[in-house]
């Protein structure tokens, strides 16, 4: 460091400077935080004082076509019950296989892709769902109009829901203690019963950490759903029909020229954005012994 | 003679792989390769999807300037265009607030205060998209309009960057929403990069009678730096997949503006908000879904080598919502 100053003077000055930078940058660092948690802040203080009072009881029973939310609400259950349904044993399996064989080259493999896939941009595999069902259309397999339905919906959300699921349920079931499987296995416990009865249960608060967050994920999207499920001012009329989503509401309504369908579109964010939080903090609280532990 | 013998090897090879396995672990790999095999199909059916498209306008595509559905002429550049323009405004804001959150969490900040702040700043991850974007739209696009961008104007308006009149809707808008929305990503990868460095190099440079914020700048940030690159990468290839938020704030104009204070429009926000009236016209559904390709190749690419320089460093969960 170069400094153009006396010397007696430089201790002094450069001492202050540098206790000073050190005050400074800490503030700055501080106020990073604070300036990222402004816009946090402001979207739950709007969604609480705009969307509050649009939470009246009738916007739960009436359906988009006539201003509520009750079909929206309806629709994004089913959409994402029928998710799970598909990713869940299909992602735990896949978790299962990069945890329990996975070490190899193979697995590698499969775990860098799996990432990959978990980054893929959201819209994109709406396009994903709504071309398959369009190819299998022209092989005569399906019904070109199924590209806008519950079903493609759920294809599109099971895309970017299985490779969350994989991975956290890999992650959950590593932090099972080799000693629990090696104790099973003397026991002359076949390999895949000690899995499935001894490791799956040990892991299963992580397991289940894990699906809830791949459900906040899923619950919150819109772009996909957009691009398949479509969104329908009706409730559930089959699985071949186009199905309304909360999130699907909340960008209709919000673009809407009428005041009041904005007030009830902050309403829908206030419960997606509430139930988002709980599943967020409740995943925190249930993992909280395993950061311990570290 | 000697193609036949390729499927008998292969077959061979197989079943050496199998023998030695049990039952459950084939059943639990065949599952896992469906499941990464889905990226490889993914791409096939947005190639045979996207055919007339290709065909039709060929390379030309994505340089073309001209994107008019009703004369059948479409290219790509102003979207490309638009992406990146949002995109660079994100990691501009995004960045250094983003840094400077994973450096006051993992080294300055009081250890009480550590984990209850670093739970808060994720959950700017746990917002919906389109709640972003109703918020974007409905809050921060007046806050822009009125007091933002005029005194931006009036310090900087010579440049060619801020001229025009402020909408509010635009891609400047789009790009600070993005950058909210980057925040926790590269907070919280660049965090576990700056808590995997260890103990005794900052113990050094402290015992050397560095402050805090030189031991963090010496010795800290220096040894993260390869962790903290892949993590804005990664934040990179959030921004430009994003669209949610981005559909309701750019404007959606398909044009190339020099302005930052004018309507755009990024590959995502145009296949969100074209979708619809696309559904009819297989040349105009085969140019969206070629702008998705290209999405899909820009984001892969990105994430690929994010992935090669963090890959220990990231977190479940992680992703582009």
């Amino acid at each position: 460091m170069k400094l153009p100053f006396a010397l007696p003077k430089l201790k002094f000055n450069r001492n202050m400077r540098r206790r000073l930078t050190d005050r400074a940058m800490s503030l700055a660092a501080l106020m990073c935080v604070v300036i990222a948690l402004v816009p946090l802040g402001s979207i739950l203080f709007e969604a609480l004082v705009r969307g509050a009072g649009a939470l009246r009881p009738t916007v739960f029973t009436l359906d988009t076509r006539d201003g509520g939310i009750g079909n929206a609400i309806q629709g994004t259950l089913i959409l994402i019950s029928l998710t799970s349904l598909v990713s869940l044993p299909v992602g735990i399996l896949t978790g299962i296989y990069l945890s329990e064989f996975g070490k190899g080259r193979l697995g590698g493999g499969i775990r860098f892709f799996v990432d990959v896939m978990t980054q893929i941009p959201s819209i994109v595999v709406g396009i994903f769902a709504y071309s398959l069902i369009l190819a299998l259309a022209v092989l005569g397999v399906v019904s070109p109009r199924l590209a806008f339905s519950t079903t493609s919906g759920i294809i599109a959300l099971s895309t970017i829901m299985i490779p969350v699921v994989a991975r956290t349920a890999e992650e959950a079931l590593r932090l099972v203690p080799n000693s629990t499987r090696e104790s099973a296995l003397a026991l002359g416990i076949p390999e895949h019963r000690t899995i499935l009865r001894v490791v799956l249960p040990t892991g299963g608060s992580g397991l289940i950490t894990g699906a809830l967050l791949a459900l906040a994920r899923v619950a919150g999207e819109t772009a996909p759903l957009l691009l398949t499920a479509f969104g329908s001012g009706f409730g559930f009329q089959g699985l071949n029909q186009p199905i309304e989503s909360l999130p699907h509401t909340i960008y209709t309504f919000a673009l809407d020229s009428s005041t009041g369908l904005n007030q009830t579109a902050w309403g829908a964010s206030l419960i997606l954005v509430l139930i988002m939080l709980l599943i967020s903090i409740a995943s925190r609280v249930a993992s909280r012994p395993r950061f311990a532990s570290r | 003679m000697q193609l036949s013998r390729i499927p008998r090897a292969l077959g061979r090879a197989l079943l050496a792989w199998i023998r030695g396995r049990s039952y459950f672990e084939v059943l639990t790999a065949i599952v896992s390769i469906a499941v990464v095999a889905l990226l490889g199909v993914i791409a096939v059916v947005l190639f045979i999807v996207a055919e007339p498209s290709i065909r039709t306008f060929g390379i030309g595509f994505l340089g073309g300037t001209v994107w008019d559905p009703v004369a059948g002429i479409f290219g790509a550049a102003p979207f490309i265009y638009g992406t990146l323009v949002t995109s660079a405004i994100a990691l501009l804001l995004g960045v250094p607030i983003s840094l400077g959150i994973a450096i006051f969490l993992s080294e300055l900040a009081p250890p009480w205060l550590r984990i209850p702040l670093t739970y808060v700043v994720e959950l700017l991850a746990a917002v919906p998209s389109v709640v972003y974007g109703l918020w974007g739209l409905r809050v921060l696009s007046n806050v822009m309009r009125n007091s933002v961008e005029p005194a931006i104007q009036s310090v900087l308006g010579f440049l060619p960057l801020f001229q025009g009149n402020p909408i509010g809707t635009d891609m400047f808008t789009a790009g600070v929403i993005l950058a909210i929305m980057i925040i926790p990503t590269i907070s919280a990868v660049s965090r576990e990069a700056l808590l995997a460095v260890p103990e005794n190099q900052r113990e050094a440079a402290l015992s050397l009678g560095a402050t805090h914020w030189e031991t963090t700048r010496v010795a800290v940030l220096r040894y993260a730096r390869a962790g903290i690159f892949g993590a804005i990468v990664l934040g990179l290839g959030r921004a430009v997949g994003e669209t949610m938020a981005v559909t309701m704030t750019i404007g959606n104009r398909n044009a190339i503006s020099g302005s930052l204070f004018s309507q755009g429009q990024t590959i995502a926000s145009l296949i969100a908000s074209s979708w619809a009236e696309a559904a009819t016209s297989p040349v105009y559904l085969g140019a969206l879904i070629e702008m998705g390709l290209v999405l899909m190749l820009i984001s892969l690419v990105i994430n690929i080598a994010a992935r090669l320089m963090v890959g220990r460093f990231i977190r479940r969960g992680e992703g582009a919502a």
